[in-house]
């Protein structure tokens, strides 16, 4: 098949794999002699472990602890706190004590509930305002803070002395767990020389290698990290793999057999990190007619008890807070927390949802005080090519709003039914709309000082097939559809004939993580260069390799120090209206209406596109309204399945209607920019607007229970 | 232990297993078929779907003594037939897959559907895969897959 039109929707490469049941996911893997292992867990959130006792073990069973951990007894992040398995100290309820290890996974589970731990107890610290009382112990440093950043942009101080009035209101966000259908899934493989082959569920093989290579202190060429078919990531899969390819590997290490971890749902969901909760102050000073002079605003995020990746996340929670409102004067500042629970991490939108959901509810509370509608008030802010970003870069592509907004009020009426819902609040009927944009792959300067992506593409002698390494996996959003289609438009070769494995470490250079909504945008672009310059070489007698390595965009300016510049080399850019109808009496709120217009650049696939969009859609609408995660009060996860942590079913939501607008990005591949986390990102605060209206009050809280709506509707009168 | 038969995939199959094991863990480490899988392990995702009897069982809640006498369809059976083509036509052409774990459920819990009622309303299929979970489409491309199958599915249901 040859593209012309490269957004023509084809079949998906894998569909029929996955739809007869052949794919072959983790679990399914039959591996001769093969032993599992069971986690054993802290029942104590913040202490040192006094003694263990371990029952009776069968023969051919095995116990594994930190001492058995061969290198380093740190999980490679970019503060290296989190050990893989405890040694004295514990930080939170569900933390790694020990493996068990043998044949009957069964049997592994009642020894594992019957190894006795006594633990001397510290008083922990649940809450982010208890890690900042200083009061307790800290848990990291000296003040609890895993990160602490402030930037500023413009003058701030003037514009607060000429203020009229200054609004301050504080926005708060929940947990959200990514709920793959596929729970955390790991095998280890010894192999000859001490070496160790993983095989697993993931979307970062080289985060997973480079972990093991410091964990177990052993040479690059004795680790082989190779992915398996994985069922959902979100996310999730970003770090916690790196944890349990260790446990994994230790196990086969002293085994000298081949050990899997698979996760049950109750540990996936009760100890494997989430999304940061966060806590967001504005303090916006308005002028006298109610016009935005300057914003000062504050994120403080949930980190749990480990460091992990919460720094990334809070950078991109803080250089997101404007949303896509360019705001002259800023003064920003955020830290991530620490606290005895579960560490968070990477989730769809990586700290961006709190704050665009934060930005946007506010600029509705503001767009009221000025008695105009919310959209003519977030119009008068609304950013325009080659305005200043938070960070002061400049946004360099043509921005699309006034157009997608025009389009979004056609497919869904919004205007007339906010109007129409405002004047019969009898009907308890409300629409809601959000803007909100997404910076496509890593924050600052990351791709080129700390990825610094390769990706090779070889050709044979003799043969018409080219074969794709790269280190990017497919975790359902259809990459290995999308990167052989890239390869066979600038190739102008049948799709048929390109061939793009499952990443093993062994043969794909980093081409880095699938993260951040860069695989396409970031290394679609590497595989066209490198597809361009094979198609030149073509007629060559001999094996062609051709080796992409990343460029940095001329045009990017970044100052990690200060924070300043271009945050983000290209914004993908949406448009969500919600429409909901609330119960008076029980305060149910029912989804009657979602329509969304986004900006994506080229689609390298309209109907892969069109999946992100109704996927992510729905996971942030779960976020907005029906996904409650809490702790008790020793820091312990009241959610461990699917029946007490509700994720959307079919029966929960309408559906979507959605459009994208023309736009394409010069360097993208064909055009194409990020899509993945952009599509989660305006459900919440749609959804939320609705419910305010429909409800007459402001809703500043995620999730949207009918609890909470009943508190603010006594608070309202 | 006993002696428990039961007609799988359309082959009269005996295996020797403790009564309470469940199916499963029959189906995927006895019989090899792997196409069912566990998602959560209390019959609340549907991932481990599979026919009994031509309706909808999560596998995970059954004790494989119940399926004693029973005839049990996996995807791998089933993925034989005229109405599984037409479903995964379907489902590749309304983009209905993708990461693709719950997929082997969705289809049996579509052809369960479409045995009993050959043209449903959006509402009917909505209920018929309500309980098999779905974390990356939002469920409406499956959705319309599933009508697309009934649509063009005449004489197959």
């Amino acid at each position: 098949m040859l593209y012309s039109d490269i957004g023509k929707p084809i079949k998906k490469v894998d569909n029929d794999i996955k739809l007869s049941g052949k794919a072959k996911y983790a679990a399914d893997y039959n591996i001769s002699e093969m032993l599992y292992a069971r986690t054993v867990r802290s029942s104590c959130s913040r202490g040192r472990i006094k003694s263990i006792k371990i029952p009776a073990l069968p023969e051919e069973y095995f116990v594994i602890t930190a001492a058995d951990v061969p290198g380093k007894n740190r999980i490679k992040f970019l503060t290296d706190d989190w050990p893989f398995l405890a040694e004295d100290k514990i930080n939170y309820y569900g933390e790694a004590i020990l493996l068990l290890v043998g044949a009957d996974r069964a049997l592994l589970k009642k020894l594992a509930d019957e190894v006795k731990i006594v633990y001397e107890e510290i008083p922990a610290i649940f809450t982010i305002e208890e890690a900042l009382n200083n009061v307790k112990k800290p848990i990291y440093g000296t003040d609890n803070k895993f990160a602490d950043y402030k930037y500023e942009k413009g003058d701030v101080k003037t514009a607060f002395a000429k203020a009229a009035t200054i609004v301050e209101e504080k926005y708060s966000t929940g947990y959200q767990k990514q709920a793959y259908l596929e729970n955390q899934s790991m095998i280890a493989v010894p192999g000859k020389a001490g070496k160790i082959t993983i095989y697993g569920s993931m979307q970062c093989p080289y985060y997973v290698k480079n972990a093991l290579i410091q964990a177990i202190g052993i040479d690059s060429s004795k680790i082989q990290v190779v992915q398996t078919v994985t069922g959902g990531a979100f996310g999730g899969k970003e770090d916690y793999p790196s944890l349990l390819a260790g446990h994994a590997a230790f196990a086969a290490l002293k085994t000298q057999k081949p050990v899997a971890i698979f996760y049950d749902r109750e540990e996936d969901t009760a100890y494997t990190p989430r999304r940061h909760p966060a806590e967001i102050i504005f303090k916006t000073a308005l002028d006298g007619e109610n016009n935005i002079l300057g914003v000062k605003a504050d994120v403080k995020l949930d980190g749990g008890a480990y460091a992990g990746i919460s720094e990334v996340v809070l950078q991109r929670s803080i250089y997101n807070i404007c949303g896509v409102y360019s705001i002259a004067n800023l003064q920003i500042t955020g830290a991530v927390i620490a606290t005895n629970t579960v560490p968070n991490g990477a989730f769809r939108g990586f700290g961006a949802p709190q704050s665009i959901f934060a930005i946007e509810m506010h600029m509705e509370s503001l767009a009221r005080k000025a008695g105009v509608s919310a959209i003519d008030y977030k119009m008068r802010y609304m950013a325009k090519q080659g305005d200043t970003t938070a960070t002061d870069g400049v946004f360099y592509d043509e921005i699309k709003l006034p157009e997608m907004l025009a389009k979004v009020d056609q497919i869904s009426d919004y205007s007339k039914k906010k109007k129409m819902y405002g004047e019969q609040p009898q009907f308890h009927k409300g629409i809601g709309i959000s803007l909100f944009l997404h910076g496509c792959g890593f924050t600052g300067s990351g791709e080129q000082d700390i990825i610094k992506a390769k990706l090779k593409l070889c050709k044979k002698k003799n043969s018409q097939r080219v074969e794709i390494f790269a280190a990017n996996v497919d975790m359902g959003q259809g990459l290995q559809t999308t990167f052989r289609k890239i390869a066979a438009k600038a190739l102008a070769i049948p799709l048929e004939n390109i061939d793009f494995p499952y990443p093993d470490t062994d043969k794909v250079p980093d081409s880095g993580p699938t993260v951040a909504s860069r695989s396409i945008m970031i290394v679609g672009r590497l595989l066209q260069k490198a597809a361009e310059k094979l198609k030149q070489r073509w007629h060559e007698d001999n094996d062609i390799e051709i080796i992409q390595d990343y460029e940095a965009p001329a045009r990017i300016k970044w100052d990690g120090g200060k924070s300043l510049g271009d945050a983000y080399p290209a914004y993908a850019w949406g448009v969500n209206v919600v429409e909901t109808k609330v119960d008076p009496l029980t305060y149910e709120v029912t989804v009657t209406g979602i329509w969304t217009v986004f900006d994506v650049g080229q689609p390298i696939d309209e109907r892969i596109i069109e999946g992100q969009i109704q996927g992510g859609v729905v996971q942030g609408l779960g976020y907005a309204g029906m996904e409650v995660m809490t702790n008790d009060s020793k820091g312990h996860s009241r959610q461990n399945n699917l029946t007490n942590y509700t994720i959307p079913t079919a029966m929960d939501f309408a559906s979507i209607k959605n459009c994208l607008v023309e736009s394409s990005y010069e360097d993208g591949p064909y055009g194409a920019k990020g899509a993945g986390e952009l599509t989660l990102l305006g459900a919440a605060p749609a959804y939320a607007a609705a419910v305010g209206q429909a409800m007459r009050i402001h809703i500043d809280r995620l999730p949207i229970t009918a609890e909470y709506i009943l508190d603010e509707v006594i608070k309202h009168g | 232990m006993a002696d428990i038969s039961f007609i799988l995939n359309g082959k009269n199959v005996t295996i020797d297993a403790d009564a309470t094991k469940r199916l499963l863990d029959v189906l995927r480490e006895d019989m090899g078929f792997t196409g069912p899988k566990e998602g959560c392990g209390e019959g609340e995702c549907g991932a481990c779907s599979v026919l009994m009897d031509h309706e909808l069982v999560s596998s995970c809640l059954v004790p494989v003594g119940n399926a004693a006498g029973h005839e049990i369809i996996t995807i791998e059976g089933f993925s034989e037939e005229k109405r599984y083509e037409k479903l995964a036509n379907a489902f590749a052409e309304a983009g209905a897959v993708q990461c693709g774990f719950c997929t082997p459920g969705m289809i049996l819990a579509a052809e369960a559907l479409l045995n009993k009622i050959p043209h449903p309303t959006e509402m009917q299929i909505r209920q018929a895969i309500s309980g098999n979970l779905c974390r990356c489409t939002g469920y409406n491309m499956i959705i319309e897959a599933i009508q697309m199958a009934a649509d063009t599915g005449d004489g197959l249901w």
